[in-house]
């Protein structure tokens, strides 16, 4: 059965998880179009992968539906897999075997013809431009290399839908703009559809069509890069770092033309949103110098989706929380606390 | 059958690629083999026997010619001469020498007077080995000493002549069922459940779990791995263990065919066995701690290093449903008795039996999801 706009190729209604009496997921709908690359993003624990791990067959789903390609996770679980490839966080490919052999025997799984397990092999390997590197056992590989070959392993099948849970965490800088590149390179080649977890801004900024923010396992913005971050009030961010901290600042900083909100960020350290961040900065150094005070550093941006993770979630305020109830996240089904 | 297969192959990839795992299957239990079996099962060699002869008569003079005798010849002990009885008993007591006869005062006098004469033997039993050998030994001279100088033509005396069927069998080919057992029933723990625990853990199994393999196949394709291995482990200590213990046998063809049964069944058991323990554990720490409990739980009450007749009820109790017992039975027919099919048919038919069963309930318990 179909669920949600016609075109959809996934679709998720007010779908929960439940681990005993601790809510992972608590109601989340949203739907991806085909051809989309749709972002989850949000801290550790927000329940990004376990909301993907429901979509992915891999756990079970408490309440609520997911339509991946048509078909119903809970009802049709079979026909989910062969339509969806998966990433999952941890690099899971064997590292006793060559990248060939990883990739062959996920070929075999998905009974791919031997043929077309050829060619599509040779074709993946040239994608993900590891061709030279199809002999050597997968434990000589880096990580970037690694995460690499399991994008290749994920495409074996042809699959329409592409899930990846964080696909370049723990990678350095170089690896994961390689596999940013790789991965719009295989959208616009393949025509897929991709569903991704990460919590870094920029990845989710730079591949994302539309980006869901979830937190403590709820939906709590989607929509595209551009229209979050014109939700979030004033247009520019100032930081700026006073050599001395004083009780004013709060105060003195609100007045300044232009700005909308002031947030302490450590001693000394503030965050200014302003919808002039030229007009606000001229005045800001003029005030600091008529109050006998110096700046240590300021800087001006655009508002970024770092701006918009802290306006909708509040993370500060919620990891101050979490250290003061002492509070433990549950471990991950399968993995190890 | 695809799918099922691409599970075997990238085990058996993985386990060609990890030639130290055959290995570490294969050391403990011919390690085991070699130790236990050169340092059980020999015949004693070279004891101390102090001998205090407070007779120094004729018939004691007899009894130490013959124990010159057996130190010349048979080497069970040698003496050493004491003149104190209570020292003696001290020197045993304290290890100096491991037993003492004591030749009393009027000895020979009651020998030939036909009056119940006795020699003491103070021997040491804590060490039961030791004890039971020389007791042995001195009931041997003993029944010698009373034998008639003349033999009467029309014996009165019933006696048990023994018929050996087999040839002496050293205690090292005697504990070759048990260890081609053992290293069978390593690389299953290490190859199967070990390494199933750790590629859980390290969320490998999680790349099947999205793919349609269907939970028959991913566990036959696990299991039918494992068996193999194991029957690559057997195959190897077989004709390792065989040329190291001078047993012949694999060289005939019938008899190499039935070890080969055997060596699958018993697989076929034990992968059975370890999946079914295996099935629900998530931490790799628990088949680790698991293995020396299983492996002394399942190994020694199975008769491969002494029979299961001379086990306690309750002991016995576990051999009877210890595949263990059933596959050293087996390979002890094979190899010690070339007894034949007939021999280990019910061997074969327990622990195929026994593999179908465990597997049968294992595969509801394993779960397709995380």
């Amino acid at each position: 059965m179909n669920a949600g706009k016609p075109g959809a190729a996934i679709a998720v209604e007010n779908i929960v998880k439940r681990y005993g009496d601790f809510e992972a997921v608590k109601g989340i709908s949203f739907e991806v179009a085909e051809g989309e690359i749709f972002g989850l993003l949000g801290p550790n624990g927000a329940g990004k992968s376990t909301l993907i791990r429901m979509m992915t067959t891999l756990i079970p789903v408490t309440a609520g539906k997911a339509i991946i390609a048509g078909h119903d996770v809970s009802r049709e679980p079979d026909a989910v897999r062969r339509t969806i490839g998966v990433i999952p966080q941890a690099l899971t490919s064997d590292i006793d075997l060559t990248v060939e052999e990883n990739l062959s025997i996920y070929a075999k799984l998905y009974e791919v013809p031997k043929a077309q397990r050829i060619r599509s092999m040779n074709e993946l390997l040239e994608a993900v431009d590891l061709l030279k590197w199809r002999h050597a056992q997968t434990k000589t590989l880096s990580g970037g290399m690694r995460r690499r070959l399991e994008i290749a392993r994920g495409l074996i099948h042809n699959p329409r839908i592409f899930f990846l849970d964080e696909p370049t965490t723990g990678l350095d800088p170089v690896s994961r703009v390689a596999v940013w590149e790789m991965l719009n390179h295989l959208k616009n080649t393949r025509h897929l559809t991709m569903l991704l977890t990460t919590h870094y801004m920029d990845e989710a900024d730079r591949l994302c069509d539309r980006i869901a923010i979830v937190d403590h396992g709820k939906l709590v913005a989607l929509d595209t890069p551009m229209a979050l971050k014109a939700s979030v009030p004033g247009n520019n961010v100032v930081e700026a770092q006073f050599t001395r901290e004083s009780a004013e600042w709060p105060a003195r900083l609100k007045q300044l033309a232009g700005v909308t909100a002031v947030e302490s960020q450590s001693a000394a350290m503030y965050r200014l949103l302003t919808s002039n961040g030229g007009l606000t900065t001229t005045q800001l150094v003029e005030m600091v110098t008529s109050h006998g005070e110096a700046i240590k550093s300021l800087s001006v941006q655009n508002t970024t989706l770092d701006d918009v993770f802290v306006h909708y979630t509040g993370r500060a305020l919620r990891d101050e929380q979490v250290k003061a109830q002492g509070f433990i996240m549950p471990p991950r089904p399968g993995m190890q606390p | 059958m695809t799918r099922m297969m691409a599970i075997v192959e990238r085990e058996m990839r993985k386990f060609f690629r990890s030639p130290a795992l055959m290995m570490v299957s294969l050391t403990l239990p011919l390690v085991q083999l070699i130790i236990l079996g050169n340092a059980f099962g020999g015949k004693i060699r070279g004891a101390r026997m102090g001998v205090v002869d407070y007779d120094r008569g004729s018939q004691a003079l007899k009894i130490e010619e013959a124990f010159n005798s057996i130190a010349v010849n048979i080497r069970t002990f040698t003496t050493v001469a004491y003149d104190d009885e209570q020292k003696a008993r001290e020197d045993v007591r304290t290890g100096k020498i491991d037993a003492a006869v004591i030749i009393p005062a009027q000895y020979s006098r009651r020998v030939l007077a036909g009056d119940a004469p006795a020699i003491g033997l103070v021997v040491d039993n804590s060490d039961q080995t030791m004890s039971s050998s020389l007791e042995a030994e001195m009931q041997s001279l003993v029944d010698a000493l009373n034998a008639p100088a003349i033999q009467q033509k029309v014996v009165q005396q019933i006696a048990l002549e023994i018929v050996e069927l087999y040839p002496y069998v050293e205690y090292m080919k005697y504990l070759l069922a048990g260890s081609i057992a053992l290293a069978m029933f390593v690389a299953v723990m290490i190859g199967g459940g070990m390494l199933y625990i750790d590629d859980k853990a390290r969320g490998v199994h999680e790349g099947y779990l999205v793919t349609p393999i269907t939970k028959l196949e991913l566990v036959l394709g696990l299991n039918l791995a494992g068996t193999i291995k194991a029957v690559m482990s057997g195959i190897s200590i077989t004709v390792i263990g065989s040329l190291l213990a001078g047993l012949g046998v694999i060289f005939r063809p019938e008899s190499a065919l039935l070890l080969l049964l055997l060596i699958i069944s018993t697989s076929i058991a034990f992968n059975g066995m370890m999946f079914l323990m295996m099935v629900r554990i998530e931490d790799p720490l628990v088949p680790r701690a698991m293995f020396g409990v299983l492996n002394t739980l399942l190994f020694f009450p199975s008769g491969a290093i002494s029979p299961v007749s001379g086990l306690p009820k309750w002991l016995r109790a576990i051999a009877n449903v210890d595949p263990f017992t059933y596959a050293v039975h087996g390979f002890k027919s094979i190899l010690l008795k070339d007894g034949g099919f007939t021999a280990i048919r019910w061997d074969l038919l327990f622990l195929v039996g026994f593999g179908i069963a465990t597997l049968m309930l294992a595969t509801p318990l394993f779960k397709r999801t995380l």
